[in-house]
């Protein structure tokens, strides 16, 4: 943590508004995201969590209102925009891991292109992530040869290989197989645990108890309601969570 | 047959001249048309304009012209020079009409293997904080050239044959060199010709048998 910006948020959303023509996703959205906090974000496909989630690393460009990341508003693109991406990880539902590199290239790629980092250097660390998130036997594998489990654990080391200031979660366990879905949320825990900033849209509910500062319930394209995850499964405030959580939790 | 013994040596000479001008023209080809795909993928309008003006009218020019405008326009026209031997000369001029022809396709085939990469590569990429540049350079144009190797091998193909016109401004590659051996063996003009073919042959079905392998060996795993 840097000596001024522990009370300061990490990141705020103020009024957000996107549209993708006609359909409006995201609706004054405002959103304040303290260091060291797990936000799980819920909520009925279409409701705009995932374009949410990239926005807050400009992968989705919005058409109003202010987003900042430590203090500064989001670069609109160049050189700036890169450094801020550099400094918030981001995993995706599809991995998407570099398919022509092996697996220890895509944890190193970023520190020694970006960061400038000395290869050897960046190997060392990249191994020490990787045997981390249990995949330093598969280093130099291709993505392709590895489960999908496997994959999305290179992926959280690939993010973490930037000592990212922040790791966004976009769904990460929904392209899974059921019986892989467990070895990723292990890891996402114990980061929760270790104090990273993490934002998770996810559809797994034990993961937001077990992990969740706060639970953010989106529909619409609007936050609906915002609680602690004990709070908000036990006893929903709104209509409308009450409907989503009787649905995904009665089976 | 025997007008192709005797003639042996000027037959290899001019088959090495169209060897090298398939092997210059192709790497200068491969460059060029690289450069012009990223810029009809780069966020910069005026790129993306240029680049599509290019490709729309070189590829759209047959080759006989681009070839004839090289050799009069910049030769004699322009000046252009890069040797005091005319014949180097001509072949330089012949060289660069034959690469920009060829970048053309080069550059839609690239295109066309950006589009098999999936979105996911550039966002991941662009998501670790890599510039555009890098971007294109690390991730997206590595995949998008081997999924394009193939046809990058028919290009290499029709460039082989495409040499031939740089005899319109007097190069003397194969295609040349076999008119004026009809000159001078005018008996027989069926074996030079089915000699020449079949040397067209010896470049090309090799280069068609490499390519595919390599396209297979290069493939991305997904």
């Amino acid at each position: 943590m840097t000596e001024n910006g522990d009370a300061t948020p990490l990141v705020v959303l103020k009024d957000v508004n996107k549209h993708f023509g006609s359909l409006h996703v995201l609706r004054d959205i405002n959103l304040t995201i303290s260091r060291g906090e797990v936000v799980v974000v819920i909520g009925p496909s279409g409701s705009g969590k995932s374009t949410l989630c990239r926005a807050i690393n400009r992968l989705e460009t919005i058409d109003g209102g202010t987003i900042t990341f430590d203090g500064q508003p989001l670069a609109a693109e160049g050189k700036a925009l890169a450094r801020l991406r550099s400094e918030v990880g981001m995993v995706f539902q599809s991995f998407n891991l570099f398919a022509h590199k092996t697996i220890l290239e895509n944890v190193t790629l970023g520190p020694i292109k970006v960061r400038g980092v000395a290869r050897a250097e960046a190997e060392r660390r990249g191994m020490e992530l990787l045997e981390r998130v249990g995949i330093g036997a598969q280093a130099s594998k291709y993505p392709a040869q590895l489960s999908g489990g496997q994959q999305q654990r290179v992926a959280i080391a690939r993010a973490l290989a930037m000592d990212p200031k922040m790791i966004l979660f976009d769904e990460p366990t929904s392209a899974l197989d059921p019986e892989m879905v467990q070895e990723v949320l292990d890891v996402m825990v114990r980061l929760a645990a270790e104090g990273m900033t993490m934002v998770v849209v996810t559809h797994e509910m034990g993961f937001a108890r077990r992990a969740a500062d706060r639970v953010v319930f989106m529909a619409d394209g609007q936050i609906v309601e915002e609680n602690a995850p004990d709070e908000f499964f036990t006893a929903p405030r709104t209509e409308r969570a009450k409907d989503f959580l009787s649905k995904i939790l009665t089976h | 047959m025997q007008a192709l013994i005797d003639e042996h040596r000027v037959i290899l000479e001019a088959f090495w001249l169209t060897i090298r001008l398939t092997l210059a023209s192709g790497f200068m080809a491969l460059v060029l048309g690289t450069i012009l795909a990223a810029m009809r993928v780069s966020p910069l309008p005026v790129l993306r304009a240029i680049g599509t003006a290019y490709v729309n009218i070189v590829r759209n020019t047959p080759l006989t012209l681009v070839i004839v405008f090289c050799g009069l326009g910049l030769g004699l026209v322009l000046d252009v020079s890069f040797s005091t031997s005319l014949s180097t000369n001509y072949l330089w001029l012949s060289i660069i009409g034959l690469s920009a022809y060829t970048a053309a396709f080069v550059c839609e085939a690239i295109r066309a293997g950006i589009n098999t990469v999936p979105v996911g590569q550039a966002e991941a990429a662009r998501a670790i904080g890599l510039t555009f540049m890098q971007n294109l350079r690390l991730i997206v144009l590595p995949q998008a050239l081997r999924s394009v190797v193939a046809p990058l091998g028919n290009i290499l193909i029709a460039l082989t044959k495409n040499t031939t016109i740089a005899a319109a401004i007097g190069v003397g590659e194969a295609s040349l060199t076999m008119k004026t051996l009809f000159e001078a063996h005018g008996d027989a003009v069926v074996p030079i010709f089915f000699g020449f073919a079949v040397a067209f042959l010896v470049l090309t079905l090799p280069t068609g048998l490499l390519f595919t392998w390599l396209s297979k060996r290069l493939a991305v795993i997904r």
